[in-house]
């Protein structure tokens, strides 16, 4: 819950490091947050509540999916309330109310932000789906701490091309769901090239602060359930204090290698139009369903 | 727990007694349009309230039968209650209670305009005829039933019969439904035949004896009959016509319950009727539910009708109750019982939750329409404002049809997806891969409803009004508001405690099939298949509040500034905003157009008119951008005009000479004597 906006502080340095720049220190994206607390929220005076509801909503959906997601070990605390599909539909809440809230000022970019984000959202949803069908194939499951302690206790499951299909499409939309480069640039400052960042163009204050917190713990989440998922090495399956130790180191590793491998992608592929985003959406559907198809056929 | 069968007797005549009052009080009092609405849509209310209670009754186990001998040819009149049956009255009363109460308030429009008395009429034998459908016993009753329903249902469609759009809407929803009623007649009759009985409860066992041509034959014309009740696509083109040409009460019963009889007869056909069929049944209903699921979402995503746009959701929620339906027909005819009733449960609670979701919205979008006087979003905006409790209602509405929790659609979509991801428990290549590509349709539509929706919402009811009667918009009356409150609170109540009505319906699937569901579930869990996947909708949605208590607490404690400052939006500097800055339902909806433009075929034209003196300044800019209905200019167009030349053809025969048609009776005598013996 707390570390999030580290990792996107890491990301940022990496990039700056990889550009060539020295970049601001990684603990930046926490000051930026406790700055927007602390300053006067100027709201539209054309919203309605929707607008000043969502951000607490978002923040809402981000701790209860949090809680839901192994993080360290299997036994996620709230892991009781759902599997996979749940954790994915509590993802869509938060964007279809943040969709609304762009829409909810009047201005023009935040519903172009809007119509693309949910555009880009609704075509990644298949995608999700399907990895999860490849993965739910080989674990036999659909919940998290199942499939993890699946892949834990029999490595060998892992050791198939439909698992690393199923990585990449996975991959490929955690980009395009947390509007990351190629699919959209979080560091932009041209209106018209935003999606995400346009969207959001009318918080201020404590209301951005949450939305920046939540956009970081929704990367964050995402980027576990791939460490987690994919490469389970590490997640403690007892509570004890040594195993939930070293299911900490092993999860920054993986977790510093994601950033690092984002960071590597932002800086050396440039933004892709956005009418050629879905046929990299296509693309990633097509590894994912190659993933199941593998599955069918090699088992 | 043993219920009386006198008792549901009593039930199934109090409830007719009141229709039958209903249409009776219309037509008499018809003098006093006041009390038309008051009695006729009063009566509606009490009848679908004993209807529910019935309906309570008959899932909770009691029988009934109920024959009126005399009253049709061939067998009587027979009604009886099962599960099932009881299931679907449950479905209807559901719809139908909030729209008699709605329709007290709503029809006041009409009043002076159109005649009450029908309507009030017409408004009692639709819902009484509906919720006859699933209790008869025997083809002749179903049929006369079936025709009833869309006959009234026809004369409420053209209610505003001014409008030359509204005829056409229901020319071609007549056309539609007696080619539907001819492919259902054609069936029944031949399966009657085969089997020997008129009765329903004969077929069961007497179908797994039918030769497997006439049986495919039997399935094929059923399922397009039932299909085109249903709205499947390509059967759908009546659909997002008549919806949205009927009163609003009507929209909201013919899109939320009446398409779901078409639903019912599937099933009767598919798990009852015809018992288990071959393989290939299964996998063509459940394609036909993907492509009617995706293809029904995308049309509505480009439509500007707020009606029409619901309209082409039901098509697409048709769809999602197809792909469960199909995926329990697959899992049936691969012998695995318990994955079939799971898939069979995951189709017929999203038809309970269809007809909750829907109707709440058709009567948003009523209240839109009440309040405004137009259905064209471009012109609505900032409703929410204005209208307050529509709009949280609407919201409503629109969460839980977007499949997000924690409303109805989502439990009933997610035990859709568990069941399709069950599939791999099939080993049979070909079918692993269909229901593959079911799991994406799912996919795909429930993200592009999501889309669809914030676009309904969104532009209707927030930022600033765009036309004067928006701005203008005043809250609607209680009557109207009441009944949107109860289908919100159900959709909620649905979506938290889903054993509430998956225990009845396990129990009603378990009379169908005989076999239990791969599920458990208690007050606030349900399990699919031995932990195959699990969720908890009363802890999400308790999780989900407790938080949004405690986040703002958590912020004020750690001292966050808590000042809020209004202040015009920004708009990169320029001093006017008005509402002509904001995105268009068009805008938000291009991308999908885009991406999309091969379903869609776009046709674009954009027309300059420049002055006179210079290029440079520019007079008028009309800008279209229309799609195309491809269904009508590839299937119905080509089909019409084949109609078209056979009638042509058949113009020689009509001479006008009475010798000849004295000889045509003669020779059909000789030929029908021929033929019988």
């Amino acid at each position: 819950m707390f570390g999030s906006p580290l990792l996107v502080g890491v990301i940022r340095k990496a990039k700056a490091r990889l550009q060539g720049r020295r970049g601001a220190r990684i603990l930046q994206p926490y000051a930026d947050i406790w700055k927007l607390l602390l300053k006067e929220a100027v709201v539209s005076e054309n919203t309605s509540w929707i607008f000043r509801f969502t951000p607490y909503l978002l923040a809402t959906t981000m701790l209860l999916s949090a809680l839901i997601v192994p993080v360290l070990t299997t036994h996620a605390a709230l892991g009781f309330m759902g599997n996979i599909i749940v954790l994915m539909y509590l993802f869509l809440l938060g964007v279809f109310f943040l969709a609304l809230a762009g829409l909810d000022a009047g201005s023009a970019f935040g519903g172009m932000g809007s119509s693309r984000e949910v555009a880009l959202a609704a075509l990644a949803e298949p995608t999700v789906l399907i990895a999860i069908f490849g993965i739910a194939l080989r674990a036999g499951t659909t919940s998290l701490d199942g499939i993890i302690t699946r892949f834990a206790a029999e490595p060998l499951l892992m050791l198939n091309a439909g698992h690393l299909l199923a990585f990449f499409a996975f991959f490929i939309v955690a980009l395009a769901e947390n509007g990351r480069l190629p699919v959209d640039n979080p560091a932009t400052h041209l209106e018209l090239t935003m999606i995400h960042e346009a969207m959001i163009l009318e918080y201020s204050g404590r209301y951005l602060a949450l939305v920046e917190w939540a956009a970081g713990m929704k990367l964050f989440l995402f980027l576990t359930l791939l460490a987690n998922l994919f490469f389970p090495w590490g997640v403690a399956l007892t509570n004890t204090p040594v195993a939930l130790l070293g299911a900490f180191f092993a999860l920054a590793v993986k977790l510093a290698l994601f950033a690092a491998a984002i960071a590597l992608v932002e800086t050396s592929v440039a933004k892709l139009r956005l009418f050629r985003v879905p046929e990299l959406l296509a693309g990633s559907f097509t590894v994912a369903l190659l993933a199941v198809v593998t599955a069918f056929f090699i088992r | 727990m043993s219920i009386d069968s006198t008792l549901m007797v009593d039930l199934f005549l109090v409830t007719f007694a009141c229709f039958g009052a209903g249409a009776a009080g219309a037509l008499i009092t018809a003098r006093s349009p006041a009390l038309t609405r008051l009695v006729a849509n009063g009566c509606a209310l009490v009848g679908a309230i004993a209807a529910g209670a019935l309906a309570v009754a008959g899932l909770a186990g009691g029988n009934m039968t109920f024959n009126v001998p005399d009253l049709l040819p061939i067998g009587g009149a027979a009604f009886g209650v099962d599960r099932l049956s009881a299931f679907f009255v449950a479905v209807i009363a559901l719809g139908a209670i909030p729209t008699a109460l709605y329709a007290i308030g709503y029809t006041r429009q009409y009043a002076g305009k159109h005649s009450l008395a029908g309507m009030g009429f017409g408004f009692n034998i639709f819902v009484a005829a509906m919720m006859l459908v699933p209790l008869a016993r025997n083809v002749l009753t179903f049929l006369a039933l079936w025709e009833l329903m869309s006959l009234a249902s026809y004369f409420l469609v053209i209610t505003e019969h001014e409008h030359e759009e509204t005829l056409r809407a229901g020319w071609v929803y007549l056309v539609m439904t007696h080619a539907g009623f001819a492919a259902l007649l054609i069936g029944f009759l031949l399966l009657a035949r085969a089997t020997d009985t008129m009765d329903f409860s004969g077929w069961n066992a007497a179908a797994a004896n039918l030769d497997p041509t006439s049986r495919n034959l039997i399935f094929i014309l059923l399922a397009l009959g039932f299909g085109s009740k249903a709205g499947i696509i390509p059967l759908h083109v009546w659909l997002p016509r008549a919806h949205p040409a009927a009163p609003s009460h009507v929209s909201a019963l013919m899109s939320g319950v009446m398409i779901k009889l078409g639903v019912y007869g599937l099933v009767r056909v598919a798990f009852d009727w015809l018992g288990t069929g071959p393989v290939w049944w299964g996998g063509t209903m459940l394609i036909v539910g993907a492509v009617s699921a995706v293809l029904g979402v995308l049309y509505a995503l480009v439509e500007h009708d707020l009606k029409r746009l619901l309209a082409y959701h039901s098509v697409e929620n048709i769809g999602i109750i197809l792909l469960g339906l199909g995926a329990g027909m697959l899992f049936q005819a691969h012998g695995l019982e318990a994955l079939a009733a799971l898939a069979l449960i995951a189709a017929l609670y999203h038809t309970l939750n269809h007809a909750a979701f829907k109707s709440l919205l058709f009567m948003g979008a009523g209240a839109v329409v009440h309040a405004t006087h137009t259905r064209n979003m471009e012109e609505l905006g900032g409703l929410i404002k204005r209208m307050p409790q529509t709009a949280a209602f609407f919201l409503v509405g629109s969460v839980a049809i977007a499949a997000l929790p924690p409303f109805n659609g989502f439990i009933s979509e997610w035990l859709t997806f568990q069941s399709l991801l069950l599939s791999f428990q099939i080993s049979a290549h070909t079918v692993n891969l269909i229901f593959a590509l079911g799991v994406a349709a799912l996919a795909l539509t429930s993200g592009l409803a999501a889309a669809c929706f914030v676009k309904a919402f969104g532009i209707t009811f927030l930022a600033l009004p765009r036309s004067e009667h928006a701005a203008l918009a005043r809250e609607v009356e209680w009557t109207m508001r009441a009944p949107m409150a109860l289908l919100a609170f159900a959709c909620l109540a649905l979506g938290v405690a889903p054993s509430l009505i998956l225990a009845p319906l396990e129990a009603a699937v378990f009379d169908l099939m005989g076999a239990h569901a791969d599920m458990k579930f208690d007050w606030s869990m349900v399990v699919a298949n031995d932990n195959f996947g699990w969720v908890a909708p009363l802890w999400i949605a308790l999780g989900l509040a407790g938080f949004l208590m405690a986040i703002p607490l958590g912020l004020r404690l750690i001292g966050a500034n808590k000042r809020r400052r209004y202040y015009e939006t920004w708009g990169c500097g320029r001093a006017l905003q008005t509402a002509r800055f904001e995105y268009t339902a068009t805008a938000f909806a291009n991308p999908f157009k885009r991406v999309f433009a091969l379903l869609y075929r776009p046709v674009k034209q954009l027309d300059i008119e420049f002055h006179p003196e210079s290029r440079y300044f520019v007079r008028t800019i009309a800008y279209y951008n229309e799609g195309r209905l491809i269904f009508e200019d590839a299937l119905y167009r080509p089909l019409l005009r084949m109609i078209e030349a056979v009638a042509h053809a058949a113009r020689v025969l009509q001479s006008g000479n009475v010798h000849g048609y004295l000889v045509y009776i003669l020779v059909a005598l000789v030929a029908l004597l021929v033929l019988a013996v």
